[in-house]
């Protein structure tokens, strides 16, 4: 029972982020049609937005600290942060500690704008053109924008940790009244796994209760009459590939302190997201995040070591076996719609 | 001749040319001098630009003529390049076997994938085989590894039984060979300031080459093919005729994943070893960039696709910061610095960079590749000569 649990909480983390980036990748499947091979970039630039944001926050300068001296005797030279200056030196550690929370606000419109001149710039001319073309294109940019993320932030991980307050585990069998169960489980994958949840919510909310996502289903259902409605649907659904970047931009951020970034974690996860995005059906937005959760529990129940003993090798392979499964029995997904891809 | 008109003999024959002059085309900077690192015609280089081309036919055959896009090739090339180092060890050193049983094991794990993932279509296709080949590579890493020597890989060693081969000396490295020839033997042929390399590895991958290529003709201009085309244009509508379009599918699957095989044993038999990591998804992709580069659905496109992209692999990423400085510096030394700079991202390491942009562009403006580019341009001045010399005589039907 206990590992059970733990189990299922060790696959939400990684389940959330397949749920997220497999939400965005529906969304711009379902309204603008488009097979998006480059988002799993956009998961990584969001995560190297918190990078950023963590370097711009501890620029520093040298200052000579008169207090200090070194074995020499000299007067000892210190980095001092900027933002010390700014805020004093209390403020400024807190806002350093709490540096990937804040990248949110910072990733938010820079991801906007990446998925706005990403959409108008190149996508948009990808409309007509076959599946197969938009798949290549995007996966050329993908390779692009990985390419120029490892020519600034180089090749190795960088380690950007969680605020002081999230490091760190706790039991959380004691909170189910299991005490001293052994279910212990670090902060901040439960912090992620509610804001993954906060976020799905969000979009589903905006979809559903906004007159602008009404309208955005509207013309997923039909685009051709909402149009003749004398609505600018294309606008519409630009907005919506914006939110779609900002979603997987998001789940980078939160996703730092988890794995150190690395310029190839976007396509770590595209791989897996595609596989999500089409066990969960093609154009199905609730497909997609129940998709990526189950398949994230999934994986961490197979990496126990009672099934490796039995079946070694199968935490590699079970996402794939799944999706096969899946695929060859019910040939649209668990909730993909009629009509979606099937030309 | 061979059952092919006058056209496809001329393509025949220059990919023939291309394939045995190519230690000259290669290298045609003397040796020491400034351009001498744009010179190709190592015999590690040119090996490997063959049986890229070799794979990038076979994908053709796949994804030019029924339009179905595999994002998991490599699974394939790595199978056969297993297949054909566990020959290696067991049976002899002689390529043979490994080679025949690179294609023969290729070819019926293909038979086992595309009886699977032809059952769908579209992207559904794409990844289905991108789950097929990324689960070969997960297992060939962990649970396998007694098969496929996990992330060490697999060499041959003195110890091996090697069954038809007498015991090596202690001490000797084994060397694949071909009935006594070493892969790896070379004749140096110096000429001049220029040094050309014959290599035996060579010239046997390009036989393959040139024997792949006249399969894959002879598979573009027959009835086959063209019901292969059919696919690709209207799959619906073939079966509406009553067609069942499934065994032409999995037979062009099958016979790509053959010349996979074919890579992967060739591989094996210019280097000896075999790893896992063929089998990444990227090295999929990479076959894809190749055949996309050059046109998909043409014959002679995947070979040059191959031969550019392997080619500048190599060139682009052996220029550095310094090689750079000197080509610049007729410029003013603050101008200088600046386009050294702007350049710099894009060579040595950079390659991949400078890969996925000209992917984009290609994608972007030339859908059919470099033939279509090639097309545009004697399109350009065929137009232009008519004007010249005002004949009224229509331009010929373009080739396809």
């Amino acid at each position: 029972m206990e590992a059970i649990i733990l189990q299922i909480l060790n696959g939400l983390d990684k389940g959330s982020a397949y749920a997220l980036i497999a939400l965005g990748l529906t969304l711009i499947f379902g309204t603008l049609g488009v097979v998006n091979f480059a988002h799993g970039a956009l998961f990584m630039i969001g995560a190297f937005c918190a990078v950023t944001l963590s370097r711009i926050l501890t620029l520093s300068h040298e200052v000579i600290d008169p207090t200090k001296t070194d074995f020499l005797g000299k007067p000892l030279k210190v980095d001092v942060p900027y933002i010390y200056n700014l805020v004093g030196e209390s403020a400024g550690n807190v806002i350093i500690d709490w540096a990937v929370p804040l990248s949110i606000l910072f990733a938010i419109p820079i991801m906007i704008l990446v998925g706005f001149i990403m959409e108008r710039g190149l996508i948009r001319h990808f409309y007509k053109r076959p599946h197969a073309d938009q798949i290549l294109v995007t996966f050329g940019l993908a390779i692009v924008l990985q390419e120029i993320i490892k020519y600034f932030y180089g090749a190795n991980p960088i380690p950007t940790p969680a605020p002081e307050v999230f490091k760190g585990s706790f039991d959380f069998g004691a909170m189910l009244g299991l005490e001293g169960a052994g279910i212990i489980y670090p902060y901040w994958r439960l912090v992620y796994f509610a804001f993954a949840t906060v976020i799905i919510g969000g979009v589903f909310s905006f979809l559903q209760f906004t007159t602008f996502g009404m309208v955005v289903r509207a013309g997923m259902a039909d685009r051709e009459t909402v149009g003749l409605l004398g609505i600018n649907i294309d606008k519409r659904f630009t907005i919506m590939f914006g939110l779609a970047a900002a979603v997987a931009g998001l789940a980078g951020v939160m996703y730092t302190p988890i794995n150190s970034p690395n310029y190839h974690m976007g396509m770590d996860f595209l791989v897996l997201s595609f596989v999500v995005v089409v066990v969960g059906g093609m154009g199905s937005l609730s497909g997609a995040v129940l998709a990526g959760f189950m398949l994230g529990i999934l994986e961490s129940f197979a990496s126990m070591t009672v099934v490796l003993e039995t079946l070694p090798g199968i935490n590699q392979i079970i996402i794939y076996l799944v999706a096969m499964i899946v695929l060859l029995t019910r040939p649209r997904g668990l909730m993909g719609k009629a009509g979606v891809m099937e030309e | 001749m061979l059952g092919l008109n006058k056209k496809d003999v001329g393509l025949l024959l220059v990919v023939i040319v291309l394939t045995v002059f190519a230690p000259f085309i290669l290298n045609p900077f003397p040796e020491g001098s400034a351009l001498a690192q744009f010179n190709a015609g190592y015999p590690d280089l040119m090996q490997r630009l063959v049986i890229f081309g070799i794979f990038a036919i076979g994908f053709n055959i796949l994804f030019g003529l029924t339009g179905y896009l595999s994002f998991g090739h490599a699974a394939f090339l790595g199978a056969g390049s297993y297949a054909g180092i566990w020959m290696i060890k067991l049976l002899t050193l002689n390529i043979v076997p490994a080679i025949i049983a690179s294609i023969v094991v290729a070819g019926l794990f293909s038979l086992l994938v595309g009886w699977i993932s032809l059952r769908r279509s579209g992207i559904y296709f794409s990844i289905l085989t991108l789950a097929f080949a990324q689960m070969s590579y997960s297992l060939a890493y962990s649970v396998l590894t007694p098969i496929t020597g996990g992330e060490t890989g697999l060499q041959p060693k003195v110890s091996d039984p090697r069954i038809f081969d007498a015991a090596l000396a202690e001490g000797t490295t084994p060397r694949a060979n071909f009935f006594g020839m070493f892969m790896n033997d070379s004749y140096e042929l110096v000429l001049g300031g220029w040094v050309f390399t014959f290599n035996v590895g060579y010239y046997i991958a390009a036989l393959f080459l040139v024997i792949a290529f006249y399969i894959s003709i002879r598979i573009f201009r027959s009835p086959f093919g063209l019901m292969l085309r059919a696919v690709k244009s209207n799959q619906q509508r073939l079966n509406y005729t009553g067609i069942e379009s499934r065994p032409y599918t999995l037979a062009a699957f099958v016979i790509s994943g053959m010349y996979a095989g074919l890579a992967g044993g060739l591989l094996v038999a210019m280097d000896t070893q075999a790893g896992a990591e063929r089998m990444f998804w990227t090295a999929s992709g990479e076959v894809v960039l190749m055949t996309i580069l050059g046109g998909a659905g043409t014959l002679i496109g995947p070979v040059l696709g191959a031969g550019f992209i392997k080619y500048f692999e190599n060139i682009v990423s052996k220029i550095n910061e310094s090689v750079l400085q000197a080509w610049f510096s007729f410029m003013p030394e603050g101008m200088q610095d600046l386009v050294v700079s702007i350049f710099y991202p894009f060579i040595g390491k950079g390659w991949h960079l400078t890969l996925g942009i000209i992917f984009m562009l290609v994608v972007i403006f030339l859908p059919g590749g470099l033939m279509e580019g090639g097309q545009r341009i004697s399109n350009l001045f065929k137009k232009k000569s008519n004007t010249d010399s005002g004949s009224g005589k229509s331009s010929p039907a373009a080739a396809e």
